[in-house]
């Protein structure tokens, strides 16, 4: 038991700022290593500015409690990092440094997490001028890549330490997707607001838009409709069909297995239309908004869709059990990139990857909230933590997400889509909220000043907690197999560098 | 083997027929060209208040959208209470000239070919490096759909290809961060000249959602110098393959 009682809240609920507990360093510390003992995730950390000092709130969502759990400390220029003892808070420290300065002691290495300008002095270091890890001796080699990759992807800049054809260590450097989305969220929301949620990334926009309204209306007390619940959890997991589709193709591709990769860049196209059938949008913009959504889905509509449906899922059983039962794909597949659950536990994976390797985190069924509240979505779960499993869970989770399209496509639209008017926001609250993005746990915490406008607005994409899982499944592999490795990740450098 | 073989059947060939056969379908719900009305009343100004990105202006009691900032969200239509603005399923947008993005009461569609120069040089062959540089990976993702089986444009000669030496231009997408403008400008100069640059999607032409922000230069024509634009967030597919063979010369038939 930790020494602090702390508020639990449930999912996409609010309390008022003044609720959180604010203590010392030692008791900060030690009920935050506690509950991430206990199997808790730390979903979100980060700084504010309050009077003369800093305000670090940090939110962990634990699925034992299948609640969140906030906790903060008020610190000046330095506190005790967190990092040896709970490595899933490296990241959002060197972050609080790089946005605040704000000194974690005993961090093990402030790399810039994606060089951007200080929110104190506005200054950044220049991109990709730092200290990289590096390896000597005979035979060392290094391998530098990007920021311009040779695909049509992201930027990133990524430096392999190898030896002969084995990967020590892979170092990933970003921020050049840097666009300042977190600090334009603040004092609003506003008219630009829902855009920049709708990009945070554009292969998410669902998922991060579901995250958004549910905090809007947590804090301005509305509830959604049941049918916008059910066209939300529609689009949502159309999302993660059409991503998981793609991926899957992908892999095919990176083992040189070309049937399933064509297929498969036809039939997530023809996922991304069927979002594109309730909204004009393959990507959902302009689907959801707080207090609703703002197109209805009538009985022939569900109906067409259904129809269409049924025939992606055709081709998908033709397409996809063809490449996991290939022995030349499963070769390249098995044991490459593996993970153990434990480190995945440790360096606090997300999403398809940390499922990857056996451990039962989603959001929908822990913390459920809109319409899974209703129907419930089994986890899946493989165990061997490696590029099959990755690609695996994807396929189990492809065929989920059909089952529970098909149910809510049942369902019948009310007509009641969205909420009229959307009230002001309750002044001096925050509200956390949690959702199952295709990549993962997709976390939102929103904090309103004295005037109901946004004080902070943090985002955390699934991307923030797994681009180390990354760097670290390459550990002892052969460089050779970056690419399929990477693809097993396939994540977000806009959601990360926001 | 045989089941490789099995499956070929069973997912025949789908690469469209456009542009000799019909357009591929676009949704219902789709937002394409804007199309204006007017003129509005004289105190009006709801649509231009609304507008996330500043993409609408007035002169002469007709507003003018540029479609080079649009996001295609629809807001002015809900805000305009005289229904002058509608956005029409019309796919074709793109432009050579910046100022040919702006529509306004009675703009006409252009659908002839967009350059007799590129037509000339890369009519038969080109070959794109993409650079990416800080938008959503939205534009990038349905850029990329335009190499799968369906659509094909392998079949126009065109394609991505993985070194600027081997391109003969960039397609940028993203409003251009402060953090990729060097490795934007030399990506640039390792392209051989003839070369030319799009500019795919609002971020990439004005900045998009994050224009005017520090952080971003609003697009790609602060650094580089560019031939042809594609609007949208993201261009729908045919939008931007439209944009391309137009520019390439092909004659698009109705
Ligand atoms: S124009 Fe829109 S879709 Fe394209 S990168 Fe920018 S925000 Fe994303």
């Amino acid at each position: 038991m930790s020494f602090v009682s702390i508020p639990f809240i449930y999912n996409g609920d609010s309390i008022p700022m003044d609720a959180v507990p604010v203590v010392g360093d030692a008791a900060f510390h030690q009920t935050i290593a506690e509950l991430v003992e206990s199997g808790g995730h730390l979903s979100a950390m980060l700084a504010a500015p309050k009077d003369d000092n800093f305000l670090i709130l940090a939110v962990i969502s634990a699925p034992k409690q299948e609640q969140i759990g906030l906790i903060a400390t008020e610190v000046a220029k330095e506190y005790t990092s967190l990092t040896p003892e709970c490595p899933a808070a490296q990241g959002f420290e060197r972050e609080i440094f790089e946005q605040w300065g704000l000194k974690p002691q005993g961090h093990p290495w402030l790399k810039p997490v994606r060089f951007q300008p200080s929110r104190r002095t506005g200054k950044a270091l220049p991109i990709g001028d730092a200290d990289f890890f590096s390896m000597a001796g005979e035979d060392m080699h290094e391998v530098a890549v990007g920021p311009v990759h040779a695909g049509v992807i992201e930027p990133g800049h990524f430096r392999f330490q190898c030896h002969g054809e084995t990967v020590y260590h892979l170092e990933i450097s970003l921020g050049y997707q840097h666009r300042g989305v977190e600090r334009s969220l603040v004092g609003g929301p506003d008219k630009r607001t829902i855009h920049y949620m709708e990009t945070l990334a554009g292969d998410s926009t669902i998922g991060h838009m579901t995250a958004y309204c549910s905090a809007v209306e947590s804090l301005c007390g509305l509830h959604p409709s049941p049918t916008a619940q059910n066209i939300r959890a529609i689009a949502a997991e159309l999302e993660r069909l059409a991503n998981h589709i793609g991926d899957l193709g992908a892999l095919a591709g990176d083992v040189g297995f070309l049937p399933t990769l064509n297929y498969c860049g036809r039939i997530r196209g023809d996922a991304l239309n069927l979002t594109a059938m309730i909204c004009g949008n393959r990507f959902g913009r302009g689907l959801l908004i707080p207090g609703g959504v703002l197109f209805q889905m009538d009985a022939k509509l569900r109906r067409q869709m259904r129809d269409r449906i049924n025939i992606l899922e055709a081709d998908l059983d033709s397409a996809i059990p063809l490449m996991f039962d290939t022995p030349s794909v499963q070769a390249r597949f098995e044991g490459t990139g593996a993970l153990s659950a434990d480190i995945a536990c440790r360096i606090g994976l997300t999403g398809v990857a940390a499922r990857a390797c056996g451990l039962d985190h989603d959001v929908r069924s822990h913390f459920p909230y809109g319409a899974y509240r209703f129907d419930n979505i089994p986890i899946s779960i493989y165990e061997t933590g490696d590029c099959l499993a990755r690609a695996y869970v994807r396929w189990l989770e492809v065929k989920q997400s059909i089952e529970f399209i098909r149910r809510q496509l049942d369902l019948p639209d009310s007509g009641a889509g969205s909420h009229p008017k959307i009230n002001s926001l309750a002044p001096n609250r925050l509200a956390v909220t949690l959702s199952e993005g295709w990549r993962g746990q997709i976390c939102h915490v929103a904090a309103t000043d004295a005037q109901g406008k946004f004080a902070f607005y943090k985002v955390v994409d699934p991307s923030f907690h797994n681009w180390f899982g990354l760097a670290y499944a390459l550990r002892g592999q052969q460089i050779s197999d970056f690419p399929l490795c990477n693809k097993s990740f396939n994540l977000s450098y806009c959601g990360y560098d926001l | 083997m045989l089941r490789v073989l099995k499956a070929r059947y069973e997912q025949k060939h789908r690469t469209m027929k456009y542009p000799s056969g019909p357009l591929p379908a676009l949704p219902d719900r789709f937002a394409g060209r804007p199309e204006i009305k007017g003129p509005c009343p004289e105190d009006c100004r709801a649509c231009i208040g609304a507008c996330p990105v500043n993409a609408i202006s007035i002169n002469n009691k007709c507003i003018a959208m540029d479609m080079g900032r649009c996001l295609f969200c629809r807001v002015c239509v809900t805000a305009c209470p005289h229904g002058m603005i509608m956005f029409a399923r019309n796919h074709q947008l793109s432009a050579t000239r910046r100022q040919e993005l702006i529509v306004s009461t009675g703009s006409p569609v252009k659908t002839e070919i967009l350059s007799e120069t590129a037509r000339d040089i890369f009519g038969r062959s080109l070959k794109l490096r993409q650079v990416s540089a800080g938008g959503c990976n939205a534009c990038e993702a349905d850029s990329n759909v335009l190499g799968t089986p369906a659509w094909d444009m392998g079949r126009f000669g065109i394609q991505f290809v993985a070194s600027p030496r081997h391109a003969d231009g960039l397609l940028i997408t993203g409003p251009v961060t402060a953090n990729m403008r060097l490795a934007l400008e030399k990506t640039y100069a390792a392209v051989p000249e003839p070369r030319v640059v799009i500019a795919c999607g609002a971020c990439a032409i004005s900045g998009g959602p994050y224009i005017d922000h520090a952080e971003t230069i609003n697009g790609a024509s602060s650094v580089v110098p560019v031939d042809l634009f594609i609007p949208g967030c993201p261009p729908h597919p045919l939008t931007i393959l439209d944009g391309l063979l137009r520019f390439l010369g092909h004659e698009i038939p109705d």
